[in-house]
């Protein structure tokens, strides 16, 4: 409540205005009903950071023993030997970044093309059809898409796509080798479908906050469909895209149950997208169940270090939004 | 001032959710403390104490569906109620470790650093059988013969091609392709993998040097499958591929696999016949504890990627009714309940087993008396 609010107060010489507002403002807060909600409120939005916290804590307390063994060179280390009870992360990350790098590369174009099409061209009853798909599909629980990928868009991979892809780029080595089925790229693949509906639902939500003025500037001006949007459209939600892609990445990176179906769970440091892998995800999901002696704590420290890169991913989304957005102020924030 | 209260509030409300969250920990380490809890529990002593109704064990999925048809029947006819929970062997280990079951099952026998876990409190009760095969998928081939070596050398990434002289010397009339071998194994830990791992590295001096066996092995190269049905899922989908899986799955799922042999023109076919003809040749310790398919070669028609699986039992326990019940169970599941194994392909233990078997049990013992009394 500002002063403005009490302007026929009597500016006594003994009571200045502002004391009888602080006055006010203290009754207020004495209020028990205001109190409680307030408190309880804020129980809810610290019960997040107390979760977090709770969550590293622990996997920070069970995987002592691998901490204590390997050490920081767990996080580079290749090593994956079960006899010898030696780990590393080195493979699993690797397996991650590059799987989840790939679906993006692959899902962002077409994530971003359907939101512009929604946005610009399609008509509005079409929108809204293809829209509250699009959603749908966000909503399909990730082991269904590692059914699907695993009984359907395997063989079709196999038969249809890996052998125009390997006349063409097979001398290059990550096209190299014989393509099975069960493999890296099939697992890219599949994520990347998985993380189109997440990176198109909200490019599209982000296009349509670009004010209509914008497009009518462009327009007024002579611009075509395509220049409007590549100019004047895009540019004022760049940030806003680039989220929605950080979000496919992040969601990408930490798939489990598809992946575990699909990349071949065999830790190794491929060189072909047509061998087999493992991410960290699915290792834990492979591996968990039967983990017994050392394995327990690596696979605790495999979260901790997949929870880290979940969170730097999403510092250096921060970081590259605020270093790219140079385009017109007021631009909108992920 | 007003951030300051803040503050206090916020600190406050951590403190308490912390609170929440640190007894919640204690709970859960405390219960895992606790040994051969649960179920009838009634201390009395004297030869009078009646078997607990209720019983909870836990342990390997291979003999999983077996174990839950035996323990329906128990529960009709001796009136024993036992809830088995399939989380793997190392989970049926670590949780008859901890204490949290009355009995637990694996198909690999406890290492002896796990014997001393428990301080030597346990007994390995062999239940049944259990056989690898070598399942494939090659279009047009319905029959493929095998040797120990070759086996090894394909899972060892020595032979890549399916049309590989030492494969086609052995397979003269299979139309084999000039296509790459896709090796499928277990991406868990499993009992299977030891029994088959086992067996090649009886075969393979190459094989025992660089991997030996065990329930888990650093594969060469190849596709790793969660579970029987993940390997057999992984063979299916992927052509030219080669896998193991339990010789109950593939029969059950009509699996084609290959005819393994000791020497070219000599093949077994693996079946629960078979099986038990390799088993009764593997000789085993008194305490039950071994890997027969490293072993290998048997004598005659003998199928050699076999051993058994085991229900783990205290020798000594501190509630007499569970004891009474962990007895009555693995007496009902060795006699009993083998005549339920072959028509679910599982292989019924051989008589000399079964005497060692039934030495352990009588030797089960609570609170100074013997727990099974029987016939």
């Amino acid at each position: 409540m500002g002063e403005a609010a009490w302007p026929s107060l009597p500016d006594c010489f003994f009571i200045r205005r502002g004391v009888i507002l602080n006055l006010f403002k203290r009754l207020r807060r004495g209020n028990l009903g205001d109190n409680i909600f307030g408190f309880v409120v804020l129980l809810f939005g610290v019960s997040i950071l107390v979760i977090m916290a709770g969550i590293v804590f622990q996997l920070w307390l069970q995987s002592a023993p691998s901490r204590e063994k390997f050490g920081w060179s767990f996080l580079w280390s290749t090593a994956y030997d079960v006899q010898r009870q030696n780990y590393g992360a080195g493979v699993f990350i690797y397996g991650t970044l590059v799987t989840a790098f790939i679906a993006l590369i692959l899902a962002a174009p077409v994530g971003v093309g359907i939101a512009a099409y929604l946005v610009e061209i399609a008509p509005r009853r079409l929108n809204r059809v293809v829209g509250s798909m699009v959603e749908l599909l966000a909503a399909v629980p990730s082991i269904v898409y590692g059914l699907w990928g695993f009984y359907a868009l395997n063989p079709f991979l196999r038969d249809y796509i890996a052998p125009p892809l390997q006349a063409v780029l097979g001398w290059l080595p990550p096209f190299s080798g014989e393509f099975v089925g069960t493999s890296v790229f099939t697992a890219s693949v599949v994520l990347a479908i998985m993380i189109l509906p997440t990176v198109a639902a909200v490019s599209r939500d982000v296009l349509r906050a670009v004010p209509d003025a914008q497009r009518e500037a462009m327009l007024a001006l002579g611009a075509t469909r395509w220049e409007m949007f590549s100019r004047a459209v895009l540019p004022y939600a760049k940030s806003g895209v680039l989220g929605a892609a950080i979000l496919g990445l992040g969601r990408a990176a930490g798939e489990t149950m598809a992946v575990t179906f699909i990349i071949g769970n065999n830790p190794q440091i491929f060189k072909s997208l047509f061998g087999q892998g493992a991410t960290i995800a699915s290792e834990i999901a492979a591996k968990w169940q039967e983990a017994s002696g050392l394995t327990l704590p690596v696979l605790m420290e495999l979260g901790l270090v997949l929870f880290a890169i979940t969170i730097i991913i999403n510092i250096s989304a921060r970081l590259l939004v605020m270093l790219l957005v140079r385009g017109p102020r007021g631009g909108l924030r992920a | 001032m007003t951030r300051v209260v803040r503050w206090q509030l916020l600190v406050a409300g951590l403190l308490a959710i912390m609170a929440v969250a640190v007894s919640g920990c204690a709970t859960t380490a405390s219960s895992s403390g606790g040994g051969n809890k649960g179920g009838g529990g009634s201390n009395g002593g004297g030869a009078d104490v009646k078997a607990a109704s209720t019983l909870n064990g836990a342990g390997a999925t291979f003999p999983e569906p077996i174990y839950q048809q035996i323990f329906k029947q128990m529960a009709s006819k001796e009136g024993i109620q036992v809830n088995y929970n399939g989380v793997g062997s190392t989970g049926g280990i670590q949780q008859f470790t901890k204490g949290t079951v009355a009995f637990g099952a694996s198909d690999a026998p406890m290492t002896d650093q796990e014997v001393k876990a428990v301080k030597g409190n346990v007994m390995h009760v062999a239940t049944f059988g259990g056989a690898a095969v070598a399942a494939y998928n090659l279009k047009g081939v319905k029959k493929l013969n095998l040797t120990g070596a070759v086996l090894a050398d394909i899972f060892a990434g020595k032979i890549k091609k399916w049309n590989d002289p030492a494969i086609a010397r052995l397979n003269p009339n299979a139309k084999l392709p000039d296509a790459n071998i896709v090796t499928v194994h277990r991406s868990d830990g499993s009992g299977t993998t030891n029994m088959f791992t086992g067996y090649l590295s009886a075969i393979s001096p190459y094989w025992k040097q660089h991997f030996g066996y065990s329930t888990e092995i650093n594969w060469p190269s190849g596709i790793g499958g969660d579970g029987n049905d993940g390997v057999a899922g992984q063979i299916q989908q992927n052509p030219n591929s080669i896998g193991y899986i339990g010789l109950e799955y593939a029969k059950a799922n009509k699996i084609p696999y290959a005819n393994i042999g000791q020497k070219p023109g000599k093949y077994v076919t693996a079946s629960v016949q078979t099986a038990k003809n390799g088993l009764s040749q593997g000789k085993i310790p008194n305490d039950l504890r071994a890997t027969i398919s490293t072993q290998a070669p048997f004598q005659g028609n003998a199928y050699p990627a076999v051993n058994y699986t085991y229900l783990l039992v205290h020798k000594n326990m501190s509630d007499l009714a569970q004891c009474k019940a962990v007895a009555q169970t693995a007496w009902y599941i060795t006699h009993q309940g083998q005549k339920l194994g072959p028509g679910q392909n599982y292989v019924p233990i051989p008589q000399s087993v079964k005497v060692k078997d039934e030495q352990e049990i009588k030797s089960m013992k609570a609170q100074g008396q013997k727990c099974y009394s029987g016939k």
